[in-house]
């Protein structure tokens, strides 16, 4: 090898180099075409279109949620320069420590933000954000940001309507395909319960970032854009004027109100106090505290979730039952010397009243121990081998009526309350080793029994309806929002329709027998509503009793039935049977012919009287 | 001044000196383009890293006269040794004093600027070289005198690896070029050759290919050694397994334009069809890759070699292959210890090591935007300042170590082309002009230059478009920063001051 022919051997092998190079080069740039796809790719910006979100209407098409627009104060830290921090401040009106605090707290996050935007400021007023807009140009990297939120031009109560917020993490995951973080989600009430059909379709505008990093023009001229849906609206079964009433009667106490239309299960006011107000459902993270830390669980909706002992007016059901078993007639008469005796020296007791008394009389004057006879002769029948086996043929009677087991409502979070079944007497006692006087406090809607407030509106509506309900639902069939084929269909109980107006006609006397005659429910009476109505007086372990009331107006076609549920209120006629009253005379004349019962209704305060965990 | 040394301009290579400057111009446009996004102000403003380079660019400039215009030629000669030592030393030192950059030892921060001794290191390294193997007595074929230059070459070289600024290290087994236009022998070079094929074979293909890249250069290279009578036949033979190889794949294209263009009559006589391949004999073919064949032949091959190089003595065939067969073993056994025997945080320090530790942290994914930012520029590119990837941050170190991606991205190949047209004119014509040199000095120098832009060259190109590891070290000229900009610079201007004195051949 001659040592001057190494040099050329060099240069071909440096040519060799530079074509191998050239050669990749030239695959990369003209041969392969994924880069340029690649590359588009990162040059883009999608830009998501939020939809607007359904508007929620009553059943007379009053809003009860609408939209309006909040303003934000939204940062890009990277694009943020020396400014006039007091300027700043004071056209926000808040303090130069707090945006030097929250630029020092951007500082430090700058990894994750990158060049995104920081919301600095939420939902500030009107007025704050048109100043800031004026001397903006002022402050490099601040931006007003526009977005829509829920209006509640209503008080139908917060936990009715339900809050919207934006999905953490949790619920991401439960939904991978419909939201991304950032989204805002129904998260319970009505909200919650018509997700899908309130939420609307995102759309996207996608645009082509020049080099500069400045968006230049829609990406391939807005062919692959896709505008947002906006949601549909919901037309709800509720009616404004009654459910704000509601509200308003309701205001310091506990408990619930729950109407009904009989006729077709549509709920026509559900209230549940005390409650979140709709003052706070706007912007609930900034109350969450507040709300989550009350005593008095506003969040918890008692509508639905509370369960309670029914008290009296779970007599209906017994006698109901009675009559369909056949172990009861009407005109059976049975005697109470203030109370119901059993065993040796047990008593259930009972209030003053004439005796004996038949059926009609013992709904009008809820008499303990005529129910506890009913209830000792329907378990104690020939036709059962032992009283486990009536007990259960008893609790299927008293499950068609919905109790006991979630009434399958479209209201999300519904509680199912529970009635006995003899498994569980025999866990506690031992099979065989307990009787009809053993459970005797189910007669009277005690003991082990547990309903909520909404099982007692339905049960008062299938009395109303004489022995049938729909199940109570709270959206209506309206344009592009279809229900449920089983809210049209009416549940019929195990109790033939004859049964029911001798039943009914207590009712009626309890309420319209007049002071002094024994109606339990004289308080209740309005002229010409013909209203039927049971009070019940349910034991409160913690202090004094719960008022209970159901009723339903007129007696003859309904048009509607209401249960009013209210914690330590004493006698059911004391609190719960006027304000139900209240509230059907609302809804059925529109106005209040008994001012100052409505006065003493609105100003009374439990919530004293309430103890909690 | 010209007046008094009228030959002065005669003989400075003004076409170097032309390509120099024209290569600092697309680097400053280049680095300007890079960082418009994410600076203030214009081209020309020192706040930003194009107003910086323009600063470095004049320094570089004065620097580039006092070494042409005022300092003799010979100065550099008797400047090897003590030049050398005093690099050394500071290489030395920097491991010390300097502060944590990324994990590497290697900067002086000297207040505002900050500086990198192994830049300079290769100047001193070169002429010193040079002035050694320049020496009347010096001997390639002498062993005393190869290790000496081996160690002139590799003392820097380790104690830049001991700075954790591997990738500069790498530039270093360039100088091997050096040697062998000295006389070192072609083997050296070739296995110099197989280790780097083995190094980077294994980092990118992985241990597969690696061995196939093998099989073909021992193939090619043993039917080169034969003698003649059997070379012919060798050849023969490479070129049928060749063949061979890729005959599944064209039977698997012609069934594809079968499929296409002829009724189904002929396309039944050249490929299965679905459900029949299992009683039809020849029905893998098509799916056999050129990969297999070669595979197969190499093994095949294999024996019948041992076989001759055992039934001639041929020592020296032996001898490569049971080199093959081990660095084979090598290759397998890297992957399976890499992976299998050692422990987590011995793994991390030999990555550390080989500069791997960047590929961890995202080098996938720096390679991938930057073969994005090259892709997307086309024939043409998308104009200057135009660009996308390179100006929003997409690409890292976007200015200094894969400014090229912004060439590539704006000016498109053509860009790319000119770029690195420039630069082989650029050794190219430092090779030509030190073979035109008399004295060996020069010569020897100049091949050195040649050498530290090739490697440079070489990698950094080859970072950026996906066909090296990605090491951090910056494209000569162009790349943003002084260090890299003053050495090659020095570098270079050395060479046309020594060249402007020389007696030439022509």
């Amino acid at each position: 090898m001659k040592q001057d022919t190494r040099h050329i051997r060099l240069l071909i092998g440096l040519g060799a180099v530079v074509l191998l190079l050239l050669g990749k080069i030239f695959s990369l740039q003209i041969v392969d075409g994924k880069y340029k796809e690649d590359a588009d790719r990162n040059a883009t910006i999608y830009e998501t279109i939020y939809p607007t979100r359904g508007v929620i209407y009553d059943r007379n098409g009053v809003i009860l949620v609408g939209n309006k627009v909040a303003y934000d104060i939204v940062v890009h830290p990277r694009e943020v320069k020396a400014f006039d921090t007091l300027a700043l401040a004071t056209t926000l009106g808040v303090t130069p420590e707090f945006i030097r605090g929250r630029l020092q707290e951007y500082r430090r996050r700058r990894s994750s933000i990158g060049s995104q935007g920081v919301t600095m400021l939420r939902t500030v007023p009107a007025e704050t954000y048109m100043r800031f807009d004026e001397v903006k140009y002022r402050f490099p990297g601040f931006r007003g940001q526009v977005r829509s939120i829920r209006d509640y031009p209503v008080n139908a109560g917060g936990n009715l309507l339900g809050y919207v917020s934006e999905v953490n993490q949790r619920y991401i995951e439960m939904h991978p395909d419909d939201y991304r973080s950032g989204d805002y989600a129904g998260m319970t009430g009505i909200e919650a319960a018509r997700e899908a059909e309130l939420r609307g379709v995102k759309g996207y505008h996608i645009y082509q970032r020049n080099s500069r990093n400045q968006i230049e023009q829609p990406y391939k001229g807005g062919a692959e854009d896709k505008e947002a849906v906006p949601g549909h609206d919901i037309v709800t079964t509720i009616d404004a004027a009654l459910q704000q009433y509601g509200q308003e009667l309701m205001q310091n106490k506990v408990g619930s109100l729950v109407a009904i239309e009989p006729s077709t299960g549509e709920i026509l006011a559900l209230v549940s106090s005390p409650g979140i107000d709709v003052s706070q459902l706007a912007d609930i993270g900034k109350y969450w505290n507040e709300i989550s830390q009350n005593p008095y669980k506003p969040m918890y909706n008692r509508a639905v979730q509370a369960s309670y002992p029914p008290g009296s007016v779970f007599k209906l059901v017994n006698g109901l039952i009675g009559l369909q078993e056949g172990v009861l007639r009407p005109e059976m008469m049975y005697p109470c010397s203030r109370g119901y005796h059993f065993g040796s020296g047990h008593k259930l007791g009972c209030h003053v009243h004439k005796s004996p008394l038949n059926m009609e009389e013992s709904i009008m004057m809820s008499c303990n121990a005529y129910y506890c006879y009913v209830l000792k002769n329907i378990l104690d029948q020939r036709k059962f081998d032992d009283v486990a086996e009536g007990l259960d043929h008893w609790r299927e009677m008293v499950m068609s009526f919905g109790f006991g087991r979630k009434l399958e409502s479209d209201f999300p979070a519904e509680l199912s309350g529970s009635i006995p079944s003899s498994k569980l007497y025999n866990r506690s006692y031992g099979k065989g080793r307990w009787n009809s006087t053993t459970v005797i406090s189910l007669s009277i809607g005690q003991g082990e029994i547990l309903a909520t407030p909404m099982h007692l509106a339905n049960l008062c509506a299938t009395i109303a309806n004489r022995g049938h309900y729909y199940i109570p639902h709270i959206v209506k069939a309206s344009e592009g929002v279809e229900i449920e084929e089983r809210f049209t269909r009416p549940q019929y109980t195990l109790v033939d329709t004859l049964h029911f107006p001798k039943l009914i006609k207590g009712m009626w006397r309890a309420v319209n027998s007049g002071a002094g005659m024994g109606g339990t429910a004289w308080v209740a009476h309005v002229d010409s509503l013909d209203i039927c109505g049971k009070t019940g007086t349910a034991q409160n372990p913690r202090g004094a009793d719960n008022s209970v009331f159901i009723c339903f107006a007129p007696m003859d076609n309904p048009k509607i039935a209401i249960a009013a549920y209210v914690e330590n209120g004493g006698f059911g006629a004391t609190y719960a049977a006027p304000m139900a009253s209240l509230m059907v005379e609302k809804y059925l004349k529109g106005s209040i012919s008994r001012p100052a019962l409505e006065k003493r209704m609105l100003e009374a305060n439990l919530m004293d009287r309430v103890k909690h965990d | 001044m010209t007046r008094e040394r009228p030959h002065t301009r005669q003989s400075i290579d003004w076409w170097l000196v032309g390509t120099y400057l024209l290569l600092i111009f697309i680097g400053w446009l280049n680095i300007y383009a890079a960082t418009h996004n994410a600076e203030v102000g214009g081209m020309f403003s020192f706040a930003t890293r194009a107003g910086k380079q323009l600063v470095w660019i004049g320094t570089a400039l004065v620097l580039a006269l006092i070494i042409l215009f005022a300092i003799p030629a010979q100065f550099w000669e008797a400047m090897g040794i003590p030049l050398y030592a005093f690099v050394l030393m500071l290489l030395v030192l920097v491991i010390f004093v300097s502060s944590d950059v990324k994990g590497s030892h290697s900067w002086f921060d000297l207040g505002p600027i900050r500086f990198q001794p192994a830049e300079i290191s290769k100047i001193s390294t070169s002429l010193l070289l040079a002035l050694f193997m320049s020496q009347q007595s010096f001997r390639m074929s002498r062993f005393r005198d190869f290790a000496l230059a081996a160690l002139i070459i590799g003392l820097p070289m380790l104690v830049i690896v001991a700075e954790s600024e591997t990738g500069s290290a790498l530039v270093y087994t360039g100088f091997i070029f050096v040697l062998y236009r000295e006389g070192l022998s072609g083997w050296w070079l070739g296995l110099i050759g197989l280790a780097i094929a083995l190094f980077v074979g294994t980092l990118t293909l992985g241990a597969f290919y690696s061995t196939l890249i093998l099989v073909g250069m021992l193939t090619v290279g043993t039917a080169m050694a034969q003698p003649k009578r059997f070379r012919p036949r060798m050849l023969k033979g490479l070129g049928f397994v060749a063949v061979m190889a890729f005959v599944p794949m064209q039977l698997r294209w012609l069934g594809g334009l079968a499929t296409d263009h002829m009724d189904w009559m002929s396309r039944r006589a050249w490929v299965p069809q679905a459900g029949e391949s299992e009683d039809y004999f020849w029905s893998f073919l098509p799916s056999v890759t050129p990969v297999q064949v070669l595979l197969i032949a190499a093994f095949l091959l294999l024996p019948m070699l041992f076989w001759y190089a055992w039934k001639h003595k041929d020592r020296f065939l032996g001898w490569s292959l049971l080199a093959f067969v081990a660095s084979v073993m090598v290759v397998l056994s890297t992957d399976y210890v890499f992976q299998n025997v050692l422990q987590d945080h011995q793994r991390r320090r030999i990555e550390v090591l080989l500069g791997m530790k960047e590929d961890l942290a995202g080098a996938g994914y720096n390679v991938n935007q930057s073969k994005i930012a090259i892709g997307s520029g086309g024939l043409l590119g998308k104009g200057y300042l135009e660009g996308t990837q390179t100006s929003f941050g997409f690409v890292p170190e976007q200015a200094t170590d894969f400014i090229f991606c912004t060439v590539g991205e704006e000016w498109g190949f053509v860009g790319c082309l000119v770029v690195i047209l420039l630069y082989t004119f650029l050794i190219v014509r430092l090779i030509l002009d030190a073979e035109r040199c008399r004295g060996k000095f020069t010569r020897i120098y100049g091949y050195c230059v040649a050498s530290c832009v090739f490697m440079h060259l070489f990698i950094n190109v080859g970072m950026t478009i996906g066909l090296m590891p990605v090491i951090g070290i910056p494209l000569p000229l162009l790349s943003y920063g002084g260090s890299s900009l003053w050495a090659f610079t020095i570098l270079i201007f050395i060479f046309l001051a020594l060249y402007r004195d020389e007696k030439k051949y022509f």
